[in-house]
């Protein structure tokens, strides 16, 4: 077990190396690519380590991105940029926390509702706020951030995601979700705080997704309230989590890759039927890939396995 | 102060008869349903067609509308909807799944829209003459629409008390599993039902195009709304919509004249969080969940 974990990490090891190189090698056009392949692997993955155990369909993707990318707009040229980016963090915790402990304790589809909401809520108190209070609506980002940069921090943060949801996985708390997502009335009665393992996992996947948009914010330059706060990103992040499988740590990549690459054709030829065919693969999610492309390779392993093993139940 | 009350009642008497059909769809069919605003918006597009290209006026065209959208949500519900209910083991996997083929069917049939009228707004002239009620002035197409909606709203109710077929989809909405015990036909029932509340959201959408502007996009407000006030009003809670309605219109006109106009959404919102926080099963609702 040590030797193949030891192999995995030096494989890894060398695919993020070799991924790092990709600015020196690209052209601007691949380099954006790139940028948006990450962005999204990172956004899916941390979707899928908060909805994948738990079941909550989550649509507060965006609200959580455009707090960091807002945060950028409105300190971006004032503080340096780690502590820009610790601010971010911070903003979209405390936001996640706010959130989940005012949801999370109940059903799911409460949690669904307010998420569907929370992005264009959030958006309408900036918009209110920048009108009234400060002034200015629609901001420059003036940071010496290039787009080289931004692709290695959305690497690392896309590596820290993967270890991340490795490391929940063999803790405690991954331990609780799993029961959770079983079962809840069962977690309950073993004694879990559901709401608290809820929450910080909320958190968590939260925090990640406020830095992809602080880290993303640089690339717009021009940032006002609707372009950070825009609500496909949501749709975007569920589907690709959903298609690649989101009850497993690497599914989410699987959906986001050929989705990202998909939205990316569409919008630039075929950008009216966009939202229909955004709306087949929910359909097709829901209809014949209900566990995701994991689920079909799961699926094919088993059959291919002659014995199997059943537990009594 | 009174002109803001006096919209707001107008608005939440609206908003409940949309909540309603969302109600009915979701307490008695057990499918949450996120495309509920483009429907509302496709019955606007509808309205608008008649009266534009026949002059039909919208309240007659209701008369064409509300058995085509019966008709169609009917089908949707048979053909999409109903094998995720077979297919679906507990209560909570039918919700994610139903959850994800309305949102998908939202996106497509916003799509069609897209395609069809643009991304513009669209709105008609009809009874727009100021009718004097309280010492206010009014628009005379919202007094109307205010009027049929309340007409539309109590007959349910009533069929829903006072008539056979009506208890019976509130006793299915109470307990599936013991209605059928009682001979209901639960399958029958929640198909039925759910084609009622899409008919019901579609009168809503007719009533709605003769006094507020619309775009192929606007579907998605009211779904939040309808859903905030079913959440609000108690699931399957027909009175609970009407109060939770009412609540919802008057105080979104109250800050919106008092406060500003951008923050209807936040309101909407935080009556909802007062609500989930201090009674989560609604105003109405039996504390079972």
């Amino acid at each position: 077990m040590n030797a193949r974990l030891a192999t995995f990490a030096l494989l890894t090891a060398a695919g993020l190396s070799l991924m790092a190189m990709v600015p020196y090698l690209a052209n601007a056009y691949w380099l954006a690519l790139g940028i948006s392949l990450l962005q999204y692997t990172v956004l899916a993955t941390a979707w899928g380590l908060f909805s994948g155990p738990t079941r909550y369909v989550s649509l507060a993707t965006t609200a959580f991105f455009g707090v960091g990318a807002y945060t950028v707009a409105v300190l971006g040229e004032a503080l340096p940029w780690p502590v820009v980016l610790a601010v971010a963090a911070m903003l979209g915790a405390a936001l996640a926390v706010l959130v989940g402990l005012s949801t999370l304790r109940l059903s799911g589809v409460y949690f669904v509702i307010f998420t569907f909401g929370l992005a264009e809520l959030i958006r309408q108190l900036v918009v209110w706020f920048e009108v009234n209070k400060s002034h200015v609506l629609g901001r420059y980002v003036f940071v010496p951030v290039t787009q080289a940069l931004i692709y290695w921090q959305l690497l690392a943060l896309a590596a820290a995601v993967f270890a991340l949801g490795w490391l929940i996985a063999r803790s405690r708390l991954g331990f609780a979700l799993r029961i959770i997502g079983e079962d809840e009335t069962v977690a309950t009665h073993c004694g879990i705080n559901t709401t608290i393992a809820k929450v910080t996992l909320f958190v968590i996947s939260a925090t990640v997704m406020t830095l992809v948009g602080a880290v993303m914010a640089p690339r717009w330059t021009y940032i006002e309230p609707s372009i950070a706060f825009n609500a496909m990103i949501s749709f975007q992040v569920l589907i690709m989590a959903l298609l690649g499988g989101a009850h497993r740590l690497w599914g989410p990549v699987l959906g986001a890759v050929p989705l990202t690459l998909l939205f990316e054709l569409l919008s630039a030829n075929f950008p009216n039927t966009f939202t229909i065919i955004l709306g087949c693969i929910f359909l097709v999610i829901v209809y014949l890939l209900p566990r995701g492309v994991v689920g079909l390779i799961e699926r094919r392993r088993e059959t291919s396995v002659p014995v199997q093993r059943r537990l009594p139940a | 102060m009174t002109n803001a009350i006096l919209t707001g009642l107008m608005l939440g008497g609206m908003y409940a008869l949309i909540a309603m059909g969302l109600t009915l769809q979701y307490g008695v069919a057990r499918i949450m349903n996120l495309s509920y605003g483009e429907v509302l918006i496709a019955a606007a597009f509808g309205a608008q067609g008649l009266f534009t290209g026949w002059a039909l006026s919208p309240f007659a065209g209701l008369a064409f509308v509300i058995p085509v959208a019966f008709l169609l949500n009917l089908a949707i519900y048979r053909v999409l909807l109903s094998p995720l209910v077979r297919r679906a083991r507990t209560r909570d996997a039918l919700e994610v799944d139903s959850i994800l083929a309305t949102f998908g069917l939202a996106f497509i049939l916003q799509g069609i829209m897209l395609s069809m009228f643009g991304g513009a707004y669209y709105s008609y002239s009809y009874l727009a003459s100021p009718v004097h009620l309280f010492g206010e002035t009014i628009a005379a197409n919202r007094l109307a629409a205010l009027a049929v909606c309340i007409l539309l709203g109590g007959s349910l109710y009533l069929a829903l008390t006072q008539t056979r077929g009506g208890t019976a989809i509130r006793a299915v909405a109470v307990d599936p599993a013991a209605a059928q015990l009682v001979a209901i036909d639960v399958a029958r029932t929640a198909a039925f039902t759910f084609a009622l509340g899409g008919a019901l959201v579609a009168s809503a959408g007719v009533l709605i195009s003769t006094f507020l502007t619309f775009s192929a996009t606007s579907g998605v407000v009211f779904t939040m709304k309808a859903l905030i006030v079913v959440v609000m009003g108690g699931v399957g809670n027909m009175l609970g919509c009407l109060v939770a309605g009412l609540l919802l219109g008057v105080s979104e006109a109250l800050v919106a004249s008092l406060i500003d106009p951008g923050l209807t959404l936040a309101v909407n919102f935080a009556l909802f969080l007062v609500v989930l926080l201090v009674k989560p099963a609604g105003l109405f609702g039996r504390a079972s969940r």
